[in-house]
C-alpha cells in the first residue's frame, strides 16, 4: 500500500478503461481519469477541501475490490485496473444520483450536476409522491424529501437544508480545512442527519463569524447570500444579465481574489476562485459581505 | 429548544452536572493553562494531562446516568474542558441513541420490539405500556416514566426485554417482561437477580466456551483458574509472538464478528508494523439483532475474555487494550471492572504481567447507543470521541487504527477461543469443526422453537441438528424460514435443515453465519412484520454519512411499508426492480458493511416469496 509522502517526479503507471496512464505518485484515481481525458462526476469533492468520500458519485470499479471505490480518494497504486464505465459503475452513479434527486432539491445545484442526471438516465420520479421531511414511519406511497423552512436568522446569508445533500464540504470549510471556526457539524444520524449548530441555535448565537467559506464551497445553493435568496424569491434572479469581474480585496494585505457578480450595477454575491495560492477560493467576512458599502454610496447618511 | 436569545455557551451547568463532569475530567482549572498559587496569584502552568477528546463519551454517559440528560449547559461546559467546538460536541451526543439532549423523565424504558421479541409478544407489551405511560416518547420530561421502541437488547432468548435508563441510577436490563407491572417492580424495589437463558449442554463434544457458563462464579478469579484458567496465557508467554502466531495459523481461527477474517493474519500484521504504540481493541458492541453470545461471554466469563485479549496484548505487542462494550450491557461492564481490578491486584495486568517483561492494561468504554459502532472503524471513531461513523478503508485498522496507530480488533468470540487455542494446541482444536471452519461457534437460537438459548455446537453441525438441539419446534407448528446471522444476514427456507452450519458451507447457499444469530420462524409468526422491522432497523441505524446507505435505506424502508400493506407503485413487477436498484447501489457503493448488507435479508425475502404479490407464505 502506499502509505509514504509522495517522491517528487516518481510516477505511477495504471489503466483507465483499457488505457494505460502515468500520473505522479500519491495521485488519485480522479486525477488518473482526468489525466486519461475521463469525466468523473463528483459532488463531496473539491479541489480545496480534503476528501471526505461519502456522496459515492465518482465511484470507479478497481479489479481486484470486492466492492466500487471512491476515486476522489482513492491513491492509485502500480498496475491498478480501473473502469469509470461498467454498468456496475453506471447503475451506482446513476442510483446516487436517483436517490438525491429524489430527496433533495436540486434545482440551484450547478449546471453539471444536471447533465449528470440526465447522461446517467436517474429517475427520481420513480420513488413515490415527495413529502416534506418526517423521521417517521412513511404513509405508503410517499418518498420523504428533504423538505422543510429555509433558515433566514441573520442579515448576510440563508441556509435551506431542502437543498442540502450532506456532502460535508461546509463543515470542513469551517472547521480545518479553512475557517478554523466550528460553527457547524453535522448532527443526528441516518436520514436525519443534517447540518447543525450546537442545539440548532441560531446562527447569531453561534460561533459564526460570517467568513461565507461555507458557501463558497457549496454545490447545491443550500447556503446562499441573503442577496441572491431575496432575487430568487422575487423572480429578479437571472445569471444571464450577471457580469463578473476579478479585483483584490482592498481590506487588508493579503490579498485575496474577490470575484464580484454584478446585476443591474449591484454586486450580488461575491466569490473566490479556488485556483489562487493566496487562500484558495476561502475568504473572510469584509472580502466576503463587505461590498455593501459600494452600493450604498448613495444612501448612506453621513 | 432554546428561547430565541439565551447563548447556550452562556448558560451555567448546575452544581450537580459540575460534579459528574469533574468527576471524569478532573475539578475546573485543571488543563486551562493556569492556577493559582497559595497567595492567590495566577500563574501559567503546564496541564498535567491535558484531557484528550477521547473523554467526550465517558462524560456524556456519565452525565446521562446520574443527571438523567444531557444539558446544553453540561455540554456547553464539557465542550469548554475539552477545547471541543460545542457544534462539534453536539454533533457527537446527537449521535447517540442512549444519549438525551432534551429533557428526559426519571425513568426511560427502550422496549425491544426486533425480530425475537416481536415473537415472543413485545406488541402485546407495548400497548399495555402505551395504557399505562402513554404514548411513545410523549411527554418526556413530565412523566415520571417513557417509553421507546428499541432494536435487539441482546436477550433475545428471554423476550420480550426491555432496557432501563435511570436518572441518578444505573440502568439495567430486564428479560420475560410481561407487563409494566414487571418494569415497574423492578424500578421501585431494584431489578430482579440476573437469569440465564438456556445453555446447551452435551457430552457428544466440547463445549469450551461455554463450559463455565452459569457453574463458575464469575467474579472469582480463583474459580477460573481451577478450571484451568490461564493456562493458554501461561503458554503463550512460553511460546513467544511468533509461536502464538504459529498456533493460531495452524488452528485456522477465523474471525466470530461476521466477516471471518483469519484472526493470525491480521495480528501478525499488527505484530510487524512499526509504528508504536499499539492497540488491541475488543469489540463488545454485539447489537446485531438476534446475537446475545457476547453478552453471556462477559457476564458469566470475564476472566477468558480477558485472558484471550491478554494474549492479544503480548502478542501483537500492544501494552493498551481497549474493551468496547455496548452502553445497554450495564451487568458486563460491572463483571469486566470487578475482574480487572482483580487482574491488576494479582499481577495479571499491569506494569508486569505475571512477572515477564510485558506490560499491558484494559479499559473499558462503554457505548452511547449505536449499532454502526459495532463496525470496526466507526468504534475507534466512537471511542475517539468523534460521531461514530465509518472510516473509509483502506487503510486497514491494521495500520491505522484507534488513534490512528495499528490496531488489533477482534470479536468478543474470537477473543474467548484464543486461550483454548492454547491450551488445547491446535492439533485438538481442528479436530473440533470442518476443515474451513475449525472449532465451535456459538449459535444465539431464537424465536419459534421450544428451548431458545446459546448453542455451542462444532462448525459444520446441520440446522436441523441445531433445531432438534433447541426443541425443534412448538407442537403443531410447522417452519417456515430461518434469518441466519440477524438482519444483516438473509433468510433460508424450510429445506435449509441440511445445511451445514460452516462458514463455506453457508455462503454456497448465498446465506452467510454472521454474527451467529439464528432466528426462526414457523407459520404462526408474521414474516412480512419481520421484514418491515429490519427495513427500519437499517432506516434508523445508519450513520448517514454516505448516499447509498442513507437514502437507500429510508427508500427501502418506504418500498417495504407499501408492499406489506399491499400498495406497490406502479406494479409489483417494478417494485422488484426498484429494490434491486436499491440493493446494487447500497451494495457496491456504500462505504461500510451496514450499507452493503442493508438489502440482503429483504432481497432473500422476495426471493422466498415472502414478500410481494400473491404473498406466498402469508
Ligand atoms: C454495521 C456493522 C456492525 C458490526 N457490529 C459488530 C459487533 O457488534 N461485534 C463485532 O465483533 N463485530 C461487528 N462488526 C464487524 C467488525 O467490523 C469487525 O469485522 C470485527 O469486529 C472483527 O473481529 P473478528 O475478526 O474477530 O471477527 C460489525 C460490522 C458492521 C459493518
Ligand atoms: S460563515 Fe464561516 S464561520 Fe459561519 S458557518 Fe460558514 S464557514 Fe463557518
Ligand atoms: S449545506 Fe451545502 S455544503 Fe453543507 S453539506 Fe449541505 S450541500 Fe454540502
Ligand atoms: S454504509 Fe451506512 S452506516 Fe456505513 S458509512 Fe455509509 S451511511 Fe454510514
Ligand atoms: S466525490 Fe468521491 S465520494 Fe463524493
Ligand atoms: S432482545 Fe429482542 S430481539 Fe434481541
Amino acid at each position: 500500500m502506499n502509505r509514504g509522502a509522495a517522491v517528487e517526479g516518481r510516477t505511477v503507471t495504471v489503466s483507465i478503461d483499457g488505457r494505460p496512464v502515468e500520473v505522479e505518485e500519491g495521485s488519485t484515481i480522479r486525477e488518473a481519469c482526468v489525466a486519461a481525458g475521463v469525466e468523473v462526476p463528483t459532488l463531496c469533492y473539491l479541489e480545496n477541501l480534503a476528501p471526505v468520500n461519502v456522496c459515492r458519485v465518482c465511484v470507479v470499479e478497481l479489479e481486484g475490490s470486492r466492492a466500487l471505490v471512491p476515486s476522489c480518494s482513492r491513491k492509485v497504486e502500480p498496475g491498478m485496473q480501473v473502469r469509470t464505465d461498467s454498468p456496475r459503475v453506471r447503475q451506482s452513479r446513476r442510483m446516487v444520483l436517483e436517490l438525491l434527486a429524489s430527496a433533495t432539491d436540486l434545482s440551484a445545484a450547478g449546471e453539471e450536476v444536471h447533465r449528470w442526471i440526465e447522461a446517467y438516465g436517474a429517475e427520481p420520479d420513480r420513488w413515490g409522491e415527495p413529502a416534506p421531511y418526517t423521521a417517521d414511519a412513511p404513509t405508503p406511497g410517499s418518498a420523504v424529501t428533504l423538505e422543510q423552512p429555509v433558515k433566514v436568522d441573520n442579515p448576510l446569508y440563508v441556509r435551506d437544508y431542502s437543498r442540502c445533500i450532506l456532502c460535508y464540504k461546509c463543515v470542513e470549510a469551517c472547521g480545518d480545512q479553512a475557517q478554523f471556526t466550528f460553527a457547524i457539524a453535522v448532527a443526528g444520524r441516518g436520514f436525519d442527519a443534517h447540518i447543525s449548530t450546537e442545539y440548532d441555535v441560531k446562527l447569531p448565537e453561534s460561533a459564526c463569524v460570517y467568513c461565507g467559506n461555507c458557501i463558497g464551497v457549496c454545490p447545491t445553493g443550500a447556503l446562499m447570500f441573503r442577496s441572491e435568496y431575496e432575487m430568487r424569491e422575487a423572480g429578479t434572479w437571472d445569471p444571464q444579465r450577471q457580469t463578473v469581474t476579478d479585483t483584490i480585496c482592498p481590506y487588508c494585505g493579503v490579498g485575496c481574489t474577490l470575484e464580484l457578480h454584478v446585476q443591474d450595477n449591484r454586486i450580488v454575491k461575491v466569490t473566490s476562485p479556488l485556483d489562487r495560492e493566496v487562500t484558495r477560493g476561502h475568504l473572510c467576512v469584509k472580502g466576503r459581505f463587505g461590498f455593501e458599502f459600494v452600493q450604498d454610496r448613495g444612501s448612506a447618511t453621513p | 429548544m432554546m428561547t430565541e436569545t439565551q447563548n447556550p455557551m452562556e448558560m451555567e451547568p448546575t452544581a450537580s452536572e459540575r460534579t459528574v463532569i469533574d468527576a471524569i475530567l478532573g475539578s475546573a482549572g485543571a488543563g486551562n493553562g493556569a492556577a493559582r498559587t497559595a497567595e492567590g496569584l495566577r500563574v501559567a502552568v503546564q496541564p498535567e494531562r491535558p484531557h484528550g477528546r477521547d473523554r467526550l463519551l465517558p462524560v456524556l454517559l456519565a452525565l446521562q446516568e446520574r443527571i438523567g440528560w444531557v444539558s446544553p449547559a453540561a455540554l456547553g461546559e464539557v465542550a469548554r474542558r475539552l477545547r471541543l467546538p460545542y457544534a462539534e460536541a453536539y454533533g457527537v451526543a446527537s449521535f447517540y441513541a442512549l444519549l438525551h439532549l432534551e429533557a428526559a423523565s426519571p425513568a426511560v424504558v427502550h422496549i425491544c420490539d426486533d425480530l425475537a421479541c416481536q415473537q415472543a409478544g413485545a406488541g402485546r407489551l407495548i400497548e399495555a405500556c402505551e395504557r399505562e405511560w402513554g404514548p411513545e416518547g410523549a411527554g418526556e420530561g413530565e412523566r415520571a416514566v417513557a417509553w421507546h421502541r428499541s432494536p435487539c437488547l441482546g436477550r433475545c432468548a428471554e423476550g420480550p426485554a426491555v432496557f432501563v435508563q435511570r436518572s441518578g441510577a444505573s440502568s439495567f436490563g430486564l428479560g420475560a417482561v410481561e407487563t409494566p407491572a414487571t418494569v415497574m417492580q423492578s424500578l421501585e424495589e431494584g431489578p430482579r437477580p440476573e437469569s440465564l437463558p438456556f445453555i446447551y449442554r452435551t457430552d457428544r463434544h466440547p463445549q469450551p466456551l461455554t463450559e463455565r457458563m452459569g457453574r463458575l462464579d464469575p467474579t472469582s478469579l480463583d474459580a477460573y483458574r481451577a478450571a484451568g484458567g490461564y493456562s493458554g496465557l501461561r503458554r503463550a508467554l512460553a511460546l513467544g509472538r511468533e509461536g502464538v502466531l504459529r498456533e493460531l495459523k495452524e488452528a485456522r481461527l477465523l474471525g466470530r464478528g461476521g466477516a471471518a477474517f483469519p484472526t493470525a493474519a491480521k495480528w501478525e500484521a499488527v505484530a510487524k508494523s512499526p509504528d508504536l504504540p499499539r492497540y488491541v481493541v475488543l469489540n463488545a458492541d454485539e447489537s446485531e439483532p438476534g446475537t446475545f453470545k457476547d453478552r453471556l461471554l462477559l457476564e458469566q466469563d470475564p476472566y477468558a475474555v480477558l485472558e484471550g485479549l491478554t494474549i492479544a496484548g503480548w502478542t501483537v505487542g500492544a501494552s493498551k487494550g481497549y474493551i468496547f462494550l455496548r452502553g445497554e450491557y450495564p451487568l458486563a461492564r460491572a463483571r469486566l471492572e470487578t475482574a480487572i481490578a482483580t487482574l491488576r491486584e494479582r499481577g495479571y495486568l499491569g506494569e508486569s504481567v505475571l512477572g515477564e517483561p510485558f506490560a499491558f492494561d484494559v479499559e473499558v468504554r462503554s457505548g452511547g447507543g449505536a449499532y454502526v459502532c459495532g463496525e470496526e472503524t466507526a468504534l475507534f471513531n466512537a471511542i475517539e470521541g468523534k460521531r461514530g461513523e465509518p472510516r473509509n478503508k483502506p487503510p486497514f485498522p491494521t495500520v491505522h487504527g484507534l488513534f490512528g496507530r495499528p490496531t488489533a480488533v477482534n470479536n468478543v468470540e474470537t477473543i474467548a477461543n484464543v486461550p483454548v487455542i492454547l491450551r488445547l494446541g491446535a492439533a485438538a482444536y481442528t479436530s473440533l469443526g470442518t476443515a474451513d471452519s475449525t472449532g465451535t461457534r456459538l449459535f444465539c437460537v431464537s424465536g419459534a422453537v421450544g428451548r431458545p438459548g446459546l448453542f455451542e455446537v462444532p462448525f459444520g453441525t446441520t440446522l436441523g441438528e441445531l433445531l432438534q438441539a433447541a426443541g425443534g419446534l412448538r407442537p403443531g407448528r410447522s417452519l417456515k424460514a430461518i434469518l441466519l446471522g440477524g438482519a444483516a444476514g438473509s433468510f433460508v427456507g424450510a429445506d435449509s435443515l441440511d445445511l451445514p452450519l460452516s462458514f463455506a458451507a453457508v455462503r454456497t447457499r448465498g446465506a452467510t453465519l454472521g454474527s451467529g444469530a439464528v432466528i426462526v420462524f414457523d407459520d404462526a409468526s408474521d414474516l412480512r412484520e419481520a421484514v418491515r422491522r429490519i427495513a427500519r432497523f437499517f432506516r434508523q441505524e445508519s450513520c448517514g454519512q454516505c448516499v447509498p446507505c442513507r437514502v437507500g435505506t429510508e427508500r427501502q424502508w418506504e418500498l417495504v411499508e407499501r408492499v406489506v400493506a399491499g400498495r406497490p407503485l406502479t406494479s409489483w413487477h417494478e417494485e422488484r426492480e426498484r429494490h434491486r436498484d436499491l440493493a446494487a447501489v447500497m451494495r457496491d457503493a456504500s462505504i461500510c458493511g451496514l450499507g452493503q448488507t442493508a438489502a440482503n435479508a429483504i432481497e432473500s425475502a422476495w426471493a422466498l416469496g415472502f414478500l410481494g404479490e400473491g404473498e406466498a407464505v402469508q
